[in-house]
C-alpha cells in the first residue's frame, strides 16, 4: 500500500515550534497505525499537507528517513493555507498524502566530500540533507555549508549553523545581502562565499536550493572552480497541486517537477533555469 | 441469420437508426453531436432526428457559423469546439471528501465511480488521436485517474471519417486525419444514401452483426476513398515539421512571441477547446455547517495567473510567457513526456480564439524549419 496516491490521510500535529516570525514546524504523526509502518520517504521528498476546507500545499519533508514515525516539516507562512497551519496547535488533525517526487542521491554519494549551498528561506530541503550527513558522518567526507540570506536577520537555526561548524572536517559559511550586527558572516551574494570555501572539487558533489537565479549564479562559479556540472544537484520549486504528474502546474520543460524532481542534477533544468517564465 | 464473421458492410440511410437502436439495446447511453445555440454540441441523442442533418459548418479564425444546405448527410462538417475530452477528462470532478468529527478528528472517504456505459457517434479522427494521449496521460500513469480510467472503460466509439474538413482544419500535416485508422470500435464512412461501416474492435464486430448491412460495392469503396483525398486537398493549413522541439526551446527570445503577445486575451478559450491539453486545479468546498468538505479537480490553463503561483510569486506573469509556455510545451515537451507533439490538427484553438490568433502561422514565424 502507498499513499502517494490522490487521496490522504489523517496526521497529528504532535509538536509546533515557532523558527522565526513566519516560520514555524510542525511535527505529524500519522494516525492510522497501518499507513503510517508502510510510509517511507527519502530526503528531498515532498508531502502534501491538507488543511481542513482550505486547500493543500507541497512541503519538503525535513526529517530523518530513519524516523518516519516523526514527520517534521518547516514551514513560512505566506498564504492563504500555509497562513491557516500556521494557527494549529498540538493535537489538530490535517491531512497528508505523499511522499512524493525524486529525493536527493545521499546513499548514492557516500564516500563523497559533500557541499550544500542554499539561499534565501529555501533552506528546508536540504535541511534534511545537513541533518542526514552529520547523523551519519563517518559515510561522507568533507561537508561544506554555504547560506546566503537577504538580510541578517532572515537567518533561522543561528545555534544550528553553530553546532554544525563545531563538527569535524566541516566548514560553514554565512552571507547576507544586508549585514546587521550582530552578523558572524559575510555581507554580499552568495557567490563571495566560494572564495573562502575550502574545498576539492574533484571529490565533492554540490546540493542546492534556494532562488533559481542564485542557484544558476552559483552553479556557474562551481563550475569556474572544477566542479563537474553533473555533479551538482538541485531541487525545485513550482506550483504543485497533484503530486503525481497531472494536473500541469509544475510542467517544466519536458517535465513535471513533482514527479521527475522536485531534485534534478544541475544538467538536466539547466538552460530553462536562467530563461524567466518556466 | 446474421453473419458473425461481417467486418465491414454498407449501413443504408434509413437503416441508421438501427445502429443507435442496437448500442442503447447493449446498455449504451449515445452521445452524438448535436446542433444547439449556433453551435456544434455533443449531448444525449434521442434518436436520429437529434443528429444534424444538412448542416455545413463554416469555420475561420475566430469564427464558428451553423449553415444549412439541402443535403441529406449527417456528418457534413469538420468539428464543433469540443468532442470526447469534456466526457472523460470532465470539467469538474469530485476526488475525494472529508468529514469533520466535533474532536477535530478527519476522516476522509472517496466513491467508486460507477459511470453510464457511454457510445459516441461521431467522433473523429483528430479526437481519437488526441484520446489517445490523455488515456497515456491519465491511465498509462503511475497513479492512474480513477475516474477517467472507468468512464474510458465503458466508452464505445463510433468513427466518422471526415469529407468536409474546416477552413481552420490541418490533421493531415500532423499526421492524424482525416481518415480514423484506429482507436474506434466502428468507423464509418458517410456517403449520400448511407454508411460503409467497418469493425475495429470484437465489440465492434459484435455490434456490426445485428444490423442490416448490405455487401460495400467498388463505387461505395471507390467514393468513400475520393472523399478522403479531397479533405486532406482541402486543407491549406500545415505546421511546418512534426516535432518542432529543437526549434522551438532555440527560439525562446523570438520577437515574435512579444507579437502574439499583444494580440493574445490570455483567456483560455484555446486551452478550454483543445482536446489533449489536461491541466487541472484542485479546489477544497466546506460545508456551510463547516462539519465535512468536498475536494475538487476542475480545468484549467496554463493562461491564468494562478497557474504558476508558488508561495506569493508568479512565475509566468504576463501574456507572453504563458502563450510561450502553453506552445513549446504542446509542441516541445510533449515529445519527451508523451513520444509526439500535444497538437492533433483539430484547428478549434484557431476557430475559438476570440482575435482569431492562428498556431499554424505563429509557429511558422517562430520555429520554420530550415529547408
Amino acid at each position: 500500500m502507498t499513499i502517494a496516491s490522490h487521496f490522504p490521510y489523517e496526521a497529528e500535529v504532535i509538536e509546533r515550534c515557532q523558527e522565526s516570525p513566519t516560520i514555524f514546524t510542525l511535527v505529524l504523526r500519522l494516525t492510522d497505525p497501518v499507513i503510517a509502518s508502510e510510509y517511507r520517504f527519502t530526503p528531498g521528498q515532498f508531502n502534501m499537507l491538507y488543511l481542513f476546507g482550505v486547500g493543500e500545499i507541497p512541503i519538503s519533508i525535513v526529517s530523518d528517513p530513519e524516523r518516519p514515525g516523526k514527520l517534521i516539516h518547516t514551514i513560512r507562512d505566506v498564504g492563504r493555507v500555509s497562513h491557516g497551519f500556521s494557527q494549529l496547535g498540538v493535537g489538530d488533525r490535517i491531512g497528508l498524502r505523499g511522499p512524493f517526487g525524486r529525493g536527493w542521491p545521499l546513499v548514492q554519494l557516500e564516500g563523497q566530500d559533500i557541499m550544500i549551498v542554499t539561499g534565501g528561506l529555501g533552506c528546508a530541503p536540504v535541511v534534511s540533507v545537513i541533518n542526514y550527513i552529520l547523523r551519519r558522518r563517518e559515510r561522507y567526507g568533507r561537508l561544506v555549508i554555504l547560506q546566503g540570506v537577504k538580510h541578517s536577520s532572515d537567518l533561522i537555526w543561528r545555534e544550528r549553523y553553530a553546532e554544525w561548524e563545531k563538527q569535524d572536517n566541516t566548514q560553514v559559511l554565512l552571507a547576507a545581502d544586508v549585514g546587521g550586527t550582530p552578523w558572524p558572516g559575510f555581507v554580499g551574494p552568495i557567490t563571495v562565499l566560494f572564495e573562502h570555501a575550502r574545498f576539492n572539487p574533484q571529490q565533492t558533489v554540490a546540493m542546492m536550493c534556494g532562488p533559481e537565479r542564485m542557484i544558476h549564479a552559483a552553479a556557474d562559479v562551481l563550475v569556474e572552480r572544477g566542479l563537474q556540472a553533473w555533479d551538482i544537484w538541485i531541487s525545485m520549486e513550482r506550483n504543485m497541486q497533484c503530486a503525481v504528474g497531472q494536473c500541469g502546474h509544475c510542467q517544466f520543460g519536458s517535465s513535471f517537477v513533482c514527479r521527475n524532481g522536485p531534485v534534478y542534477r544541475y544538467p538536466d533544468a539547466g538552460e530553462l533555469l536562467a530563461k524567466r517564465g518556466f | 441469420m446474421p453473419d458473425h464473421s461481417v467486418a465491414t458492410g454498407f449501413l443504408a440511410g434509413h437503416d441508421f437508426a438501427r445502429l443507435l437502436s442496437a448500442l442503447a439495446g447493449q446498455g449504451y447511453r449515445c452521445i452524438g453531436p448535436t446542433v444547439r445555440d449556433g453551435a456544434l454540441v455533443y449531448d444525449t441523442l434521442g434518436g436520429v432526428e437529434d443528429l444534424p442533418t444538412g448542416v455545413q459548418i463554416s469555420q475561420g479564425p475566430g469564427s464558428f457559423r451553423v449553415e444549412f444546405n439541402q443535403g441529406t448527410r449527417h456528418f457534413d462538417w469538420a468539428n464543433g469546439p469540443q468532442a470526447l475530452k469534456p466526457l472523460l477528462f470532465t470539467s469538474r470532478e469530485i476526488l475525494w471528501q472529508v468529514q469533520r468529527s466535533a474532536d477535530g478528528e478527519l476522516q476522509f472517504s472517496q466513491q467508486d465511480p460507477e459511470p453510464v456505459p457511454t457510445a459516441v457517434i461521431g467522433v473523429r479522427a483528430c479526437d481519437l488521436a488526441a484520446l489517445r494521449l490523455q488515456d497515456r496521460h491519465f491511465v498509462e500513469a503511475d497513479v492512474p485517474d480513477v475516474g477517467y480510467t472507468a468512464r474510458r472503460r465503458r466508452l464505445f466509439l463510433v468513427a466518422v471519417n471526415c469529407s468536409r474538413p474546416a477552413d481552420t482544419c490541418f490533421c493531415a500535416s500532423t499526421g492524424d486525419g482525416p481518415a480514423a485508422t484506429r482507436g474506434y470500435d466502428l468507423v464509418l464512412d458517410e456517403l449520400d444514401d448511407g454508411f460503409i461501416a467497418s469493425a475495429g474492435s470484437k465489440r465492434g464486430n459484435e455490434l456490426l452483426a445485428l444490423l442490416p448491412l448490405q455487401p460495400v460495392s467498388a463505387e461505395q469503396r471507390q467514393a468513400a476513398a475520393e472523399a478522403t483525398e479531397g479533405a486532406v486537398a482541402m486543407q491549406h493549413r500545415q505546421l511546418p515539421g512534426r516535432n518542432l522541439r529543437d526549434q522551438l526551446f532555440a527560439n525562446l527570445d523570438h520577437p515574435q512571441w512579444e507579437v502574439v503577445a499583444t494580440r493574445c486575451l490570455s483567456c483560455g478559450n484555446c486551452t478550454s477547446v483543445c482536446p489533449t491539453c489536461f491541466c487541472y486545479r484542485e479546489v477544497d468546498q466546506p460545508a456551510l455547517d463547516r462539519e465535512s468538505a468536498r475536494h475538487y479537480r476542475e480545468w484549467d490553463s496554463c493562461f491564468t495567473q494562478g497557474h504558476s503561483y508558488i508561495h506569493g510569486f508568479v512565475v509566468r506573469p504576463d501574456t507572453r510567457l504563458r502563450y510561450r509556455q502553453w506552445l513549446t510545451h504542446k509542441l516541445g515537451g510533449w515529445h519527451d513526456q508523451y513520444g509526439r507533439s500535444g497538437c492533433v490538427g483539430c484547428g478549434r484553438c484557431i476557430t475559438w480564439c476570440p482575435v482569431g490568433i492562428d498556431i499554424t502561422e505563429e509557429v511558422s514565424a517562430i520555429a520554420a524549419v530550415p529547408t
